[in-house]
């Protein structure tokens, strides 16, 4: 059966159950749901009900107890160790709430390390792709800074080029604002809402509903299982900065069009 | 064995260095284990100091060890590998007996001599008498060293002629006034003219100058004399019998105000000996010889140049014993300083295993990262320890030499410092591998969540 809109991610039944010393924790229930392309889901639900478990299984950090996960159209839950973190280094970008840049290394080389681990040779090219990216999350003047010199928003702000510098069929987000003021985290979300308009799909754990309004469709979980699954319509009327949402909208898919570290994923991807 | 442990270390490190030395992840890793180490400059300092220590000493101990070598070997190629050198010594309970008797009677006799002619592997034999005298030519005259000797002399002490020849065996038999002088002595006694065909006077006789002697280098001191450059230099060559008639077998001289005469019948025997396996027996006999007719009088010494290439080689087999334990020692020790520092730098940057990991590094990614750590801090470590280790060897004999007045000579090893460095690295590789190992073992989502 042929779906109507590509698929970025799919989880069939999956469960994931830590065994502790006496009790076994069963934080995720069987959980079955599709994730299309381009989509921006917000992952919502109390403290507990396993949002993190399933973002860190969608971002292949953990391997599910039993169910499938197909990225793409690969099955990723029977891959070792290696492929996974293969996985990671070419389809995935990460953005935590707590940042987590690597302190000894610049703003351009925070940028750069996921295309480290891809085996790409640093060249000009790639220098040139993470400068474009630091220029499109605003920070162009901040290049040779370490993130100790960053407000938390900047580094937030490096975070997100660097989850964008492999080109990820996916961007996972765990309450990538948590950690911010009000102010700061509608900047962040207008630039995750670009990216989405550009083609990015993302996926984001949050507990506020003022967050989740952003996204096109909000998933709550309870104790391990979906609760509800709606289509949020607001975000699409929602304004953004006009001149800014075309030039970042431009410059991204600019960056995108072409690129020759864009590596299909399967056949289902526009 | 250490070349090739050498070679062996050499081409282990071009295999794991050259891959890396490509890739960016290499150069990345090796850059950001150079940033750590300035980062935490006195605690990197700290646990690499047993390395620095570890391969100092092994270049120190090695350049001492070559260094004593090659001057024995020096020594012995100019004293000649198979001559044995017998020589009077004036004995320090003989200088009472001297001053009551007027005259010190003392050292080697011809009766000896006559007795070491009957060894065997004994090829030549060349009796030296030595004269302290004044050598005189017209008004001008210089303070020299007669020495009465055959002609074999020369070919002992491979004496290198300027002019004319050396002393024949008819000079002897006829007992003929002759003398060869030595460079500085003909120097300033013929300082415009060609000394050949002059004559120098010794004493109250005159002796034809037939040959001159071209510049001489210097043997170490030996068997308790104290001969220098300067002394064979100014040597006059006469020949023995001709001595043995003219000067018999008194020297009296003047020492500070007083008379001072004593009788030496030869100043030095040197014994010239077939091979050098045979050195030793002879030398062995010779010894008996000597203790034998001159019993507890201990006016004579014996020196054999071959003696002291074995005990250089002794002495430098000693050094490499020690090396390999003070190598092996620093090795633990170093080691065990670089694990300890290693296992906590794990534990400090947990979080940004995660971080890497979550980032698509690989486990040996991971490995690769803090053993390439671990190594650039022991060959650095191990090239510190190399430059203070160099700096010793060559200021060590400078230093002993004019403030502590000892002969200590040095050499770099080269060898020594591929050994050391080399160990340096395996030991980085050693004891870097079960803390890089416990690095990439980590849960990247335990990881993310360490504080
Ligand atoms: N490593 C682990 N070992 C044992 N139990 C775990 C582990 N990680 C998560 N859990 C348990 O799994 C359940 C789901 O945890 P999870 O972190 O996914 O919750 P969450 O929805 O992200 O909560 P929060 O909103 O507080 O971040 C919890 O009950 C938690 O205690
Ligand atoms: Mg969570």
């Amino acid at each position: 059966m042929q779906p109507a809109v590509p698929l970025v991610a799919r989880v069939v039944d999956l469960v994931k159950n830590y065994y502790l010393e006496e009790v076994v924790v069963r934080a995720l229930r069987g959980i079955t749901i599709d994730f299309a392309v381009g989509d921006f889901v917000a992952l919502m639900g109390p403290s507990g009900s396993g949002k993190s478990t399933l973002l860190n299984l969608l971002g292949c950090l953990d391997r599910p107890s039993s169910g499938q996960y197909f990225l793409g159209d690969q099955d990723v839950s029977t891959m070792d160790d290696d492929e996974l973190s293969d996985i990671r280094s070419r389809y995935i970008g990460f953005i935590f709430q707590s940042y987590n840049l690597l302190a000894q290394y610049t703003v351009v080389e925070n940028i750069e390390v996921p295309l480290l681990y891809q085996g790409c040779r640093l060249d000009e090219r790639t220098r040139e792709r993470c400068l474009s990216l630091a220029e499109m999350v605003g920070l162009g003047d901040r290049l040779d800074h370490r993130p100790m010199q960053l407000s938390g928003g900047q580094q937030q702000r490096v975070a997100i080029a660097r989850a964008l510098v492999n080109d990820p069929h996916v961007i996972l987000a765990d309450e990538p604002t948590g950690n911010l003021d009000s102010r700061t985290s509608d900047e962040i979300m207008q630039l995750l809402t670009q990216l989405n308009r550009a083609g990015k799909t993302i996926i984001m754990v949050t507990h506020e509903n003022d967050i989740a309004a952003w996204a096109r469709r909000i998933v709550r979980m309870r104790d391990g299982h979906v609760e509800s699954d709606v289509r949020n319509d607001r975000s699409t009327d929602r304004p953004a900065p006009a001149a800014h949402a075309a030039g970042l909208t431009a410059s991204a898919n600019s960056l995108w069009g072409g690129d020759p570290y864009r590596q299909p994923l399967g056949n289902d991807r526009p | 064995m250490i070349p090739y442990l050498c070679l062996l270390l050499g081409f282990g490190l071009l295999w794991l260095v050259v891959p890396l030395a490509f890739s960016d992840k290499g150069r990345r890793s090796f850059v950001l284990a150079l940033r750590s180490l300035w980062l935490h400059k006195l605690r990197s300092f700290l646990s690499v100091l047993g390395i620095i220590i570890g391969t100092g000493a092994v270049i120190i101990l090695m350049g001492f060890g070559e260094g004593s070598m090659q001057d024995a070997l020096e020594d012995i190629k100019r004293q000649g590998a198979t001559n044995i050198m017998i020589r009077s010594v004036k004995a320090s309970d003989e200088s009472s007996t001297a001053r009551q008797q007027r005259i010190a009677v003392y050292g080697l006799t011809w009766a000896d001599y006559e007795r070491m002619q009957t060894i065997p592997t004994v090829v030549r034999m060349v009796p030296m008498r030595i004269l302290p005298l004044k050598v005189h030519h017209l008004e001008r005259s210089v303070k020299g060293r007669v020495v009465a000797t055959t002609a074999d002399y020369a070919v002992v002490n491979k004496v290198q002629l300027a002019a004319g020849r050396f002393l024949s065996d008819e000079d002897d038999r006829y007992m003929a006034n002759v003398a060869v002088l030595g460079a500085h002595v003909a120097d300033r006694l013929f300082p415009f003219e060609n000394a050949l065909g002059k004559t120098v006077r010794l004493d109250k006789y005159f002796y034809l100058v037939v040959g001159v002697l071209a510049d001489r280098m210097a043997t170490s001191a030996v068997g308790g004399s104290s001969q220098t450059a300067e002394d064979f230099n100014d040597d006059v060559y006469i020949p023995m019998q001709t001595c043995r008639g003219r000067f018999g077998e008194k020297v009296v001289s003047r020492q500070s105000g007083s008379w001072n005469a004593e009788q030496v019948e030869l100043s030095q025997v040197t014994l010239t000996i077939t091979d050098m396996e045979s050195v030793r027996p002879a030398g062995d006999v010779v010894k008996d010889l000597l203790e034998r007719y001159h019993g507890t009088k201990a006016d004579w010494a014996i020196t054999i140049p071959l003696d002291r290439l074995e005990a250089a080689e002794r002495e430098k087999e000693r050094f490499v014993g020690l090396l390999f334990w003070i190598g092996f020692i620093s090795l633990f020790v170093g080691g065990i300083g670089i694990m300890n520092i290693m296992l906590a730098t794990v534990t400090e940057r947990t979080r940004e295993i995660g971080i890497r990991r979550a980032l698509g590094a690989k486990r040996r990614d991971i490995t690769m990262q803090f053993l390439i750590e671990a190594v650039v801090q022991t060959s650095l470590g191990g090239m510190v320890g190399l430059l203070v280790g160099m700096g010793v060897v060559f200021a060590g004999p400078w230093v002993s030499e004019h403030i502590f007045d000892m002969h200590r000579p040095a050499v770099l090893n080269v060898a020594s410092i591929f050994y050391s460095v080399g160990v340096a690295l395996l030991v980085g590789v050693a004891f870097g591998l079960y803390p890089a190992w416990r690095a990439s073992r980590l849960d990247p989502i335990e990881a993310l969540r360490h504080e």
